[in-house]
C-alpha cells in the first residue's frame, strides 16, 4: 500500500509545470470528448481561439469580458488571504451596479465629470457594506461566513428583479420588465473603443499588488490569514482588521458592477452579474491569490468564455462546450494539486528502520 | 375562491413545490453530516434532470428516467468525492466547479430536446394518487395525501433518512466523524468509505430532485430547468438544522413561500421577488441564531468542511 | 496479584532522523499489576506508549502480550488485542451522549438505543464504579466525567490492559480519589494498567511497581515498598551534570516585575494559576521549573497582555499592566516568546520568510502605510551570522527550517527588539549542545545589558547553572523560591512534584 507523505521540495517552477500538464490534460479530455462529437478538436480549439483574437472587435469583447472578473477577482483575493471565504462577490458586483444605477437613474442631470465618480463612489461603498455585513457577524459572533456571504448573493439578485419589474421599470417598455437605458453622460468613456474600465483595473492590480506585499495593512492581512494566534500575539487587533479587508474587498466587487452597467450595458437588469462573482473565486484560486497571475487566468478565463459563444456559429457546437471545458480544467488543476502537496510512498516493512522526519 | 380553497391550493402547491427541494436538500443533509461541504447541488440536480428526462423519452419508462438521474446525480456526487477526499482538494472551489460541470453538461445534453414533452403515459405516471381515508380529510387530505407518487417517496426517504441518521449504529458513525473525524477514525471507523458513500447518496438524492423537476414539474425540457434550487437546497439544510425530519416542513414552507407569492402577487402589493428573498433572509437569521446560541445541539457538524488526513509523525 | 507477565516490552528503540526517543527500553508489567511509569518531559515515555498503543512503530525490539509477540500498524490493531489507551486531550464528540460515544465504531446490532447496550454500559460501569449517565450529553460533564466515559470506551471494547497518560492533570483532588477507586478495582479483577504521572506522591499512592525513564533509556525499576519520593526523584533526575554554563555577576537589584497574587483561570475555570507572587530583578535571570502543563504558558501569556487576568497585579516599572492589550505592552519593552512543542504555534508565521518574520512586531513603529523591509533583511543577514542559523535564504519559509534553526530565528527577534523584560519559554527546547551555548551566551549577554529575563525551561541542570534564581511552579502554585546556587536537582524535582520548599530545604528556606 502506499503512504501520502507532504512534500516540502518543490520548486516554483515545477508546481507550475504541474498545473500546465493539469490543463494539457483537461484539453485532451475534453479534445477526446470533442472528437466523438464528429468534430475535428484542434480546429475547434483554433477556433475557440479565434473567437478572441480573429479580430480586433473580438479582442476588445474579450478584454471587456475581462475586466469585471479581473476586478472581482482582486477583490476575492484580499478576503481570502485572510482564510475569509467571501463567496459573495456575485451580490456585491449586483449591490455595486444597484448604486451605481440609482444615481444614473435619479441623478442624470449631474454632468458626467461629477456623474460619474458618484456612481463610482456609490458602487464600491455599496458593495463594501453587503461584504461588510457578514464579516461583521463573523468578527463579533463567529458566524459562518461561507453560508452568510452565499445568502447574501440572492437577496441583492432578487432586490434588482424587485427594482427591474417594479420602482425602477421603464414605462416606455410597454409591460416588458425592464429599467430605462442610462443617459449618455452616466456612460464610461471609451479608450481604444473599450470603456475605461480597463485602465482602472490595470491600477487596481497594481495598486492591490502593492497593499498586499508592501503596505502593513497587507503584512496584517496576510499574518491574520496564517494564524489569528500569531496576529494577535504580534498586537494586531484582529477584528478591525477582518472588517476593514472585507469593506476593501466588497468595494472592489461593487467597482465590477459599475463598470457592467456604465461600461457595458448601460442599464441594470438582474442578469448584471452574470456568474462572475462565482467564477472570480474560481479564478482566484486558480492564481493563487496573486494579483499579477489573476490578470492571466481571468483573461485566459474570459477568453474561454468567448470561444465558447463563437463556435457555437462557426461549429454549430452548443456554447455549453466552453462550460464543459471550464469544469474539465478545473477538475483537472483541483487534482494535479494533490501531487503538487504530497508524494506517494511505499509502505516498508515494519521491521526495517523507517527513519522518519524529526518531528 | 374562499378561503378554505385558497389555503388547500396554496398547501397542496407548498408540498409539491417543496419536493424536489426536499429530496436534495435531504443528500445535502446526509452530505453534511459526514462533514463534506458539496457547494455542487445545483450542478447534480441539473445532471439529474437532463440524464431522467432523456432516459425517460429513450425508453418511454418513467422509472428508468427517475433511477437515471439518480446514477447522474451520483456520478456527478462521485467527482467531488474522489477530488476532496483521495486527492484532498479544496471542497468550496471543488464543489463550484462541479455546478459549473453540471450546468454545462445538462444544457449541452439538453440542446435537442429543448421544448420537447414526455409522452401522456409517462407523465401519467406522476398524477396524483389520492390515499383512501386519508385523503379524505379537510385541506390536509388533500395537501398531504393526493399527491404524486414521488412526493410520498419524499415522505418515506425523510423519515427512513432519519432514522437512518439518529437511531442506527451507521448514523451514529456517521455522526461521529461529521463531529469529530479524529475520534472516529481512533474508534475504527473506516472514515473515507463513510464519506464516499454518503456523499454518493447525497448526489444520488440532489438528482432525483433534478429529475423531479424534469419529469414532473415542467410540461418540456428546458435549459436550466432547477432555476437555482440547488443553492435554496443549501440554504435550506442550515435553515432545517441539518435535520431530515425539520427538513419536510422545511421544504414545503419554503416551497409554499413561492406559491403564496404567485398567489398574492393579484391580491397584495407585496411583489414575488420580495417574497424570494424571504428565504435567504430566513436562513440567515438561522445562521445568525446558531452562532449566538451556541446551543451545541444545532450547529453544522463541527468538522464540516474540514480536510481530514491522518498524519503521519 | 498474579504473577503472569500480560505486557513485555524487549529493547525498544525508536528514532525520529537524528533524535533518539526510545533506546532499548524494557519493561515488564504483570496481571493485575498497576505499573507507574516515571519521567521528566522528553524522557521517552510518550514514545513507549504511542509504541504500545500502536501510533508509532518501533525501529527495533519486540513487544510481547501475554507471552506472544505482537506488531501493531495501526491504532486499531492495539485495540484488538486488548490495549485501551486514554490520552490526555480526549477523543470525544461533544454532541453526543455517553452511551453514543461509547458504542460508536463498533459492530453490533443495526439500531441502537436498544435496552441491551444500556445493559451492557451498566454492567461494566457497576463492576468497576465508573459511575456516568449513559444518556449525558458530553458537552454537559465535567472533565472527570468525561475521562470515565473514556474509560467506559476501552473497557466496552475489551481492554483488558489499560494505558492512562497524565490522568489526574485535568481532575480535581476529589476527582483524582475517584479514579484510583476505580484503578483498584479493575485491578482486583486482572486488568493491568500503566499509568504516565509527574506526580510523586500519586505513584507512592496507587502504583505496585515503578519504572523510570531518563533521556529515552530505562534507568530502573522498583518495587513500590522498596522505595520513596526522594529515591525515585534521584533517579528521575540523575547525578548532576557540569554543563559549564557561565553564570556572570547579578548587577543591580532593582524590580522591574512585580506579580502580587495573580489568579488566571481558564476555559473550564480551573484555576491556572493560582496566588502567583514573585519580583524579578533587571540584570537577573529568574528560572521557571515545573512539569509541563503546570502555569508556564499561561503566565507568559498573561504577562503579554494575551490571557485574560481575573485577579492581582502585574506591576511592570511600577506600573499594572493588567488589562492593557497587547500592542501597548510589545511597545512598553515586554518580549515574550514562547516556543510550544510544535515550535511554529505562535511567535513565528510559518509560511513567511526570515525578513517577513522579523518585522513582525516591529513593523508597527515604522511610520507611514509602507512596510520597508531593508533593515529588517539586514538584520536578518546579521543573526544569520551570528547565530549560526542554517537557512536557504532569508526569503525561505521558516517551516523548512530544522527545529533549531527556527528557535533562533524566533530568540534572535525578540532580543534584537531591545526588551527590557525577555520572558522566553524553552528556548533550547530539542537544540544540541552547540546551539545552546550560543543561546545561553545571548540570554547572559542581555542580562549583562540591565535585561530581566524570566526564563523558563526543561533542563533542570540548566536552570541551576544558568539562572541566578529559580522558581519552581506546580499545578499553577509557586512552591518555592530558591538561590540557584544553594540548591540541587533532587530538591528541584521534589518541589516540581508538589512537595512544600520547607519539607524539602529544611528550616530556614
Amino acid at each position: 500500500m502506499f503512504r501520502v507523505v507532504k512534500r516540502t521540495d518543490l520548486t516554483k517552477r515545477q508546481s507550475v509545470s504541474f498545473r500546465l500538464i493539469a490543463i494539457l490534460g483537461a484539453l485532451l479530455t475534453t479534445g477526446i470528448f470533442i472528437f466523438f462529437l464528429g468534430f475535428n478538436p484542434l480546429q475547434v480549439y483554433m477556433s475557440m481561439l479565434d473567437g478572441s483574437f480573429g479580430s480586433m472587435y473580438r479582442f476588445r469583447e474579450a478584454i471587456i469580458q475581462a475586466i469585471p472578473l479581473i476586478v472581482t477577482s482582486l477583490g476575492i483575493s484580499v478576503a481570502f488571504r485572510m482564510k475569509f471565504w467571501n463567496i459573495g462577490a456575485e451580490g456585491q458586483i449586483i449591490m455595486g451596479a444597484f448604486a451605481a444605477s440609482y444615481f444614473a437613474l435619479y441623478w442624470s442631470n449631474l454632468p458626467i465629470w461629477v456623474l460619474l465618480p458618484l456612481m463610482f463612489g456609490a458602487s464600491m461603498i455599496a458593495g463594501g457594506i453587503w461584504a461588510l455585513i457578514p464579516a461583521f457577524f463573523k468578527a463579533k459572533f463567529g458566524t459562518n461566513e461561507t453560508l452568510f456571504t452565499l445568502m447574501m448573493n440572492y437577496i441583492a439578485l432578487k432586490l434588482i428583479v424587485y427594482v427591474q419589474y417594479g420602482p425602477w421599470k421603464d414605462p416606455k417598455a410597454l409591460g416588458a420588465g425592464k429599467i430605462a437605458l442610462f443617459t449618455d453622460n452616466a456612460a464610461l468613456p471609451e479608450v481604444f473603443g473599450i470603456h475605461i474600465g480597463w485602465i482602472i483595473a490595470i491600477a487596481v492590480v497594481v495598486l492591490v499588488y502593492i497593499f498586499i506585499n508592501k503596505t502593513k495593512r497587507g503584512y496584517e492581512i496576510q499574518v491574520i490569514g496564517e494564524s489569528e494566534n500569531t496576529a494577535r500575539y504580534a498586537g494586531m487587533n484582529v477584528k478591525k482588521i477582518i472588517l476593514s479587508s472585507l469593506l476593501l474587498s466588497g468595494a472592489l466587487c461593487g467597482m465590477a458592477g459599475m463598470f457592467q452597467v456604465s461600461g457595458v450595458n448601460h442599464t441594470l437588469n438582474y442578469q448584471v452579474a452574470n456568474g462572475v462573482g462565482f467564477t472570480a473565486i474560481i479564478t482566484t484560486w486558480l492564481a493563487g491569490l496573486s494579483a499579477p497571475v489573476i490578470v492571466i487566468v481571468c483573461f485566459l478565463f474570459a477568453v474561454l468564455q468567448q470561444g465558447g459563444t463563437f463556435i457555437q456559429t462557426a461549429f454549430s457546437i452548443h456554447a455549453s462546450v466552453a462550460q464543459l471545458i471550464q469544469g474539465m480544467i478545473l477538475f483537472f488543476v483541483l487534482g494535479s494539486e494533490f501531487f503538487i502537496q504530497y508524494r506517494l510512498m511505499r509502505n516498508q516493512k515494519i521491521d526495517s528502520t523507517n527513519k522518519k522526519e524529526a518531528a | 375562491m374562499d378561503f378554505i380553497s385558497v389555503l388547500t391550493f396554496v398547501l397542496t402547491g407548498a408540498v409539491t413545490a417543496g419536493t424536489p427541494l426536499l429530496f436534495a436538500t435531504l443528500g445535502e443533509i446526509i452530505t453534511e453530516k459526514v462533514g463534506q461541504l458539496n457547494l455542487g447541488v445545483e450542478g447534480m440536480m441539473l445532471m439529474g434532470a437532463v440524464i431522467g428526462f432523456s432516459t425517460a423519452i429513450s425508453t418511454g419508462n418513467p422509472i428508468l428516467g427517475i433511477l437515471a438521474g439518480m446514477i447522474a446525480g451520483g456520478c456527478g456526487a462521485l467527482i467531488f468525492a474522489f477530488l476532496t477526499i483521495t486527492l484532498r482538494a479544496n471542497q468550496i472551489v471543488s464543489g463550484l466547479s462541479l455546478t459549473i460541470f453540471g450546468t454545462g453538461f445538462s444544457s449541452f445534453v439538453g440542446q435537442s430536446m429543448v421544448g420537447k414533452s414526455l409522452s401522456d403515459s409517462i407523465r401519467n405516471s406522476f398524477k396524483p394518487i389520492k390515499i383512501p381515508l386519508l385523503g379524505d380529510i379537510p385541506v390536509l387530505g388533500d395537501a398531504l395525501f393526493n399527491q404524486n407518487i414521488l412526493v410520498y417517496l419524499g415522505y418515506v426517504v425523510a423519515i427512513i433518512l432519519g432514522i437512518y441518521l439518529y437511531k442506527t449504529r451507521i448514523g451514529l458513525n456517521i455522526r461521529t466523524v461529521g463531529e469529530n473525524t479524529g475520534a472516529a477514525d481512533t474508534a475504527g471507523i473506516n472514515v473515507s468509505i463513510y464519506k464516499y458513500v454518503h456523499i454518493l447518496i447525497g448526489g444520488a438524492l440532489a438528482g432525483l430532485g433534478g429529475a423531479y423537476m424534469s419529469m414532473v414539474t415542467v410540461p418540456s425540457w428546458q435549459d436550466g430547468v432547477t432555476g437555482g434550487r440547488g443553492w435554496i437546497a443549501v440554504a435550506l439544510v442550515i435553515f432545517v438544522t441539518w435535520n431530515p425530519y425539520k427538513a419536510l416542513i422545511g421544504s414545503y414552507f419554503f416551497g409554499g413561500l413561492s406559491i403564496l407569492g404567485l398567489y398574492l402577487q393579484s391580491h397584495v402589493p407585496i411583489p414575488q421577488s420580495i417574497f424570494d428573498m424571504l428565504p435567504y433572509l430566513a436562513t440567515i437569521i438561522v445562521l445568525i441564531m446558531i452562532s449566538l446560541k451556541k446551543s451545541k445541539e444545532n450547529c453544522a457538524p463541527k468538522a464540516l468542511g474540514e480536510p481530514y488526513f491522518r498524519e503521519e509523525r | 496479584m498474579n504473577n503472569e507477565v500480560y505486557i513485555k516490552i524487549e529493547n525498544l528503540t525508536k528514532t525520529f532522523g537524528p533524535v533518539v526517543a526510545n533506546n532499548n527500553v524494557c519493561l515488564e508489567v504483570n496481571k493485575g499489576e498497576i505499573h507507574a511509569l516515571l519521567g521528566e518531559n522528553g524522557s521517552g515515555k510518550s514514545t513507549l506508549m504511542n509504541m504500545l498503543s500502536g501510533i508509532y512503530t518501533p525501529d527495533s525490539g519486540a513487544i510481547y502480550i501475554k507471552g506472544k509477540q505482537v506488531s501493531f500498524k495501526t491504532p486499531k490493531d492495539s485495540m484488538s488485542i486488548g490495549i485501551g489507551m486514554i490520552h490526555q486531550h480526549f477523543r470525544l464528540v461533544e454532541v453526543l451522549t455517553a452511551k453514543e460515544n461509547i458504542i460508536a465504531g463498533q459492530k453490533g446490532k443495526f439500531f441502537v438505543g436498544s435496552k441491551k447496550l444500556s445493559q451492557k454500559i451498566r454492567e461494566i460501569s457497576e463492576k468497576y464504579g465508573l459511575v456516568v449517565d449513559p444518556d449525558k450529553k458530553i458537552y454537559n460533564m465535567s472533565v472527570g466525567e468525561k475521562q470515565t466515559v473514556e474509560i467506559l470506551k476501552v473497557i466496552y471494547r475489551g481492554a483488558q490492559i489499560l494505558i492512562l497518560d497524565e490522568p489526574t492533570a485535568v481532575l480535581t483532588p476529589q476527582e483524582s480519589e475517584s479514579l484510583f477507586k476505580i484503578l483498584r478495582k479493575m485491578k482486583q479483577s486482572g486488568c493491568s494498567i500503566i499509568i504516565i504521572t509527574h506526580k510523586l506522591n500519586e505513584v507512592m499512592e496507587i502504583s505496585d511497581k515503578i519504572t523510570v525513564l531518563r533521556k529515552g533509556e530505562t534507568v530502573g525499576t522498583v518495587n513500590k515498598e522498596d522505595t520513596n519520593a526522594s529515591e525515585l526523584t534521584n533517579l528521575m533526575v540523575g547525578r548532576a551534570v557540569d554543563l559549564s554554563i557561565n553564570r556572570i555577576e547579578r548587577k543591580n537589584n532593582k524590580a522591574i516585575l512585580n506579580i502580587e497574587n495573580l489568579t488566571v483561570l481558564d476555559d473550564e475555570k480551573v484555576k491556572s494559576l493560582d496566588n502567583v507572587s514573585f519580583k524579578l530583578a533587571t540584570g537577573e535571570i529568574l528560572g521557571v521549573a515545573g512539569v509541563a502543563g503546570s502555569g508556564q504558558k499561561e503566565l507568559c501569556e498573561a504577562i503579554a497582555g494575551l490571557y485574560p487576568v481575573t485577579s492581582g497585579k502585574i506591576e511592570y516599572k511600577e506600573e499594572n499592566i493588567v488589562g492593557k492589550n497587547p500592542r501597548d505592552i510589545i511597545k512598553m519593552g515586554i518580549s515574550m516568546s514562547f516556543i510550544p512543542e510544535d515550535r511554529l504555534g505562535m511567535g513565528l508565521v510559518a509560511s513567511m520568510g526570515m525578513v517577513d518574520n522579523m518585522i513582525l512586531k516591529e513593523y508597527q513603529n515604522q511610520k507611514g502605510i509602507f512596510i520597508e523591509k531593508l533593515s529588517a533583511k539586514k538584520l536578518s543577514q546579521k543573526l544569520i551570522n551570528k547565530l549560526e542559523i542554517n537557512t536557504p535564504g532569508v526569503y525561505h519559509p521558516v517551516r523548512q527550517l530544522s527545529g533549531g534553526n527556527i528557535q533562533k530565528v524566533l530568540l534572535g527577534r525578540e532580543i534584537e527588539s531591545n526588551p527590557h523584560l525577555l520572558i522566553t519559554a524553552y528556548p533550547v527546547r530539542g537544540l544540541d549542545i552547540n546551539a545552546s551555548y550560543t543561546i545561553y551566551d545571548l540570554l547572559n549577554e542581555q542580562k549583562a545589558k540591565g535585561v530581566g529575563i524570566l526564563y523558563i525551561g526543561e533542563d533542570l541542570d540548566v536552570l541551576i547553572e544558568l539562572c541566578d534564581r529559580i522558581m519552581v511552579i506546580c499545578n499553577g502554585k509557586i512552591m518555592g523560591i530558591v538561590e540557584a546556587n544553594k540548591v540541587n536537582k533532587e530538591q528541584l524535582g521534589l518541589m516540581m512534584a508538589g512537595q512544600d520548599i520547607s519539607t524539602v530545604m529544611g528550616v530556614g528556606a
